[in-house]
């Protein structure tokens, strides 16, 4: 029988301000020394009082508006209740019921098939982080718990996708757009395996013509793209098999384990009143002005969709080209700032999607950190231009510019790298060439079109690159004429 | 919420203190029970208040506090201070029973 894959996406981001979400501790709890950014409100201590920061809100939503959600202007925190040690209060304080925004979609373009797809957003909400443990453990079994409070308090933001997605690679083409415009918005700087933003998954399979949703599971801890395709592409596949079995799937949290690629059963999954969830007494409902929204709604930077558009039109890149350069904001901003003062755009856009980002990624640099700075790659992309240098020089120039951080007109001046544009000189070089290889100079003569490449790539190894190849075979093609 | 006019049993309230790993003796836990479902039973007569309308009310304090703090880092409390609440402890962390 057809059956479809359903997934739904639960995402936390951590939202980048300066302090937690309800006290002013710092939020830098990344390597920090355990329990050192920490207070009352944050510990749970009783009495403390929660006071929201204003921040959070703000970023919330910036990210609620670009995900095209509508927000409810008047919203509600609640408690909800668990028990773990993570949770120093007994309850983590985020939204049930009347949550900041609802009802939006992000649409994806997926490859195969080439279509254009809406996931809807089911809500969006504000949440506090928990703290952190390390669990000891000594012949397997569980010795004790270390609880560390850094995290706890800092800002989350929860998005909820309705059960839109069909494939696990739909799931990561959503989650990765979902990641570029967090970091356009500057509201996440969405780092999976640090865990400033983490996904969960629901997986259900529907029989087709059944109409009703298959019994779902929800699968933690993947903690990277690849750890997400994988985790679900198994969970897919056992699911299927237990219903081919005719055997049930049972409705329960199961956990993604890397070591053995496979996902393993947590718990039997909690519903909605094994929280008891309950409006925060400690916090008045959160009114927003519509202000407040306009304001927010007007500064909203260009988002990578828009800016891929405007790649396309005012650069004249192809949808490919644009879409790879706006995939990761630094990228774009280096394309740009390279093409003020350099208009050849197509090649421009060759040389960052190629060489430049293959150093980057060979010594693994972010593009923020790149050793060839937009105007040095625009110097170097100049002296090909004006035939100083041949395209093969110009990539080992840049081998060295990026190792060295000097400019392309200084590693040239050094190293005699300058283009031999005098004809003589070259002339001298394919008489040698033609005198060593008569048999070539024979099949072309006699119609071979093809042997002259073997003679202007023999010049070119004389030359060692610098004689600009369109000449050569000029030259070349006068003197066997002339023989 | 709907509470139930049955009672909790002294077995019940034992289980429950049991749970939360408090040590009750006999007597404790029949004076628990009393006490308990006094309370129950007084939640049972609230329940049949027509409360549809009142609005969920809020910690007194709030409508003089500040609505929202700045995003400003504070001083936190010093680790010394934040550990000497506990004896269970370990290597700058709290110390809890091993749960995996
Ligand atoms: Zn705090």
């Amino acid at each position: 029988m057809e059956s479809n894959t359903v997934i739904g996406l639960e995402i936390h981001i951590q939202l980048l301000t300066d302090s937690k979400i309800f006290c002013n501790c710092s939020t830098d709890y990344i390597d920090r020394e355990p329990n050192s950014h920490t207070c009352p409100v944050c510990l749970g201590l009783p009495g403390a009082l929660p006071v929201l920061n204003k921040k959070v809100v703000e970023l919330a939503l910036k990210t609620a508006l670009a995900l095209n959600c509508h927000i409810n202007r008047t919203n509600i925190f609640h408690r909800k209740h668990y028990f773990y040690p993570d949770l120093p209060k007994g309850y983590q304080i985020s939204q049930h019921d009347q949550p900041l925004a609802v009802n939006g979609f992000l649409e994806i373009e997926m490859e195969e098939p080439l279509e254009n797809k809406k996931i809807r957003i089911n809500r969006i909400h504000m949440e506090e982080d928990a703290g952190k443990l390390i669990h000891l453990e000594k012949d397997g079994a569980a010795v004790c718990s270390l609880v560390d409070y850094n995290r706890s308090g800092i800002p989350l933001l929860e998005i909820v996708t309705e059960p839109d997605i069909q494939s696990p690679q739909e799931a990561i083409v959503f989650l990765q757009k979902l990641r570029n415009i967090v970091q356009y918005l500057g509201v996440c700087d969405g780092n999976l395996e640090s865990g400033s933003m983490r996904c969960d998954a629901n997986i259900s399979i529907r029989e087709e013509n059944s109409g009703r949703l298959g019994t779902k599971t929800e699968i933690k801890n993947m903690n990277s793209f690849k750890a997400i395709k994988e985790a679900l592409d198994y969970e897919v596949m056992r699911q299927r098999k237990l219903i081919e079995q005719g055997d049930k799937v049972s409705q329960e949290t199961r956990r993604w384990d890397e070591e053995s690629g496979e996902t393993v059963f947590m718990r039997s999954k909690e519903r909605a009143q094994d929280y008891r969830y309950f409006p925060e007494p400690d916090l008045l409902p959160l009114t927003i002005e519509q202000s407040w929204i306009d304001g927010i709604k007007k500064n909203i930077p260009e988002l990578p969709a828009e800016r891929k558009e405007r790649f396309m039109v005012d650069y004249h890149l192809s949808g490919y080209d644009a879409n790879r350069l706006v995939e990761v904001k630094p990228l774009g901003d280096y394309f740009e700032k390279a093409a003020k003062s350099y208009n050849n755009y197509k090649k421009l856009a060759n040389w960052i999607l190629g060489e430049l980002l293959h150093y980057l990624g060979e010594e693994n640099i972010g593009m923020e950190k790149s050793p060839v700075s937009p105007s040095a790659l625009v110097g170097l992309l100049k002296l090909i231009d004006q035939d100083v240098i041949s395209v093969k020089i110009a990539k080992n120039i840049f081998e060295q510019m990026f190792k060295t951080g000097q400019s392309a007109a200084v590693l040239v001046q050094n190293s005699g790298f300058t283009q031999i544009s005098n004809e003589k000189e070259i002339d001298g070089i394919i008489r040698i060439v033609l005198r060593d290889n008569p048999e070539t100079v024979q099949d072309f003569a006699s119609g071979k079109e093809k042997a002259i490449h073997f003679l202007v790539g023999q010049v070119m190894r004389h030359t060692k690159g610098r004689a600009q190849p369109d000449m050569v075979l000029n030259l070349i093609k006068e003197r066997i004429t002339e023989i | 919420m709907v509470i139930d006019e049955k009672m909790a049993t002294v077995k019940e309230i034992g289980e429950v203190a049991r749970s939360a790993k408090l040590e009750l003796s006999e007597e404790q836990l029949k004076l628990l029970s009393e006490q308990l479902n006094n309370t129950f039973s007084f939640f049972a007569k609230t329940d049949k208040w027509d409360a549809e309308k009142i609005q969920f009310d809020y910690h007194k304090n709030l409508t003089s506090l500040e609505h929202y703090h700045e995003d400003i880092v504070k001083p936190s409390l010093p680790q010394d201070t934040v550990l000497g609440m506990t004896r269970c402890k370990k290597n700058g962390s709290f110390e809890v029973p091993g749960i995996l």
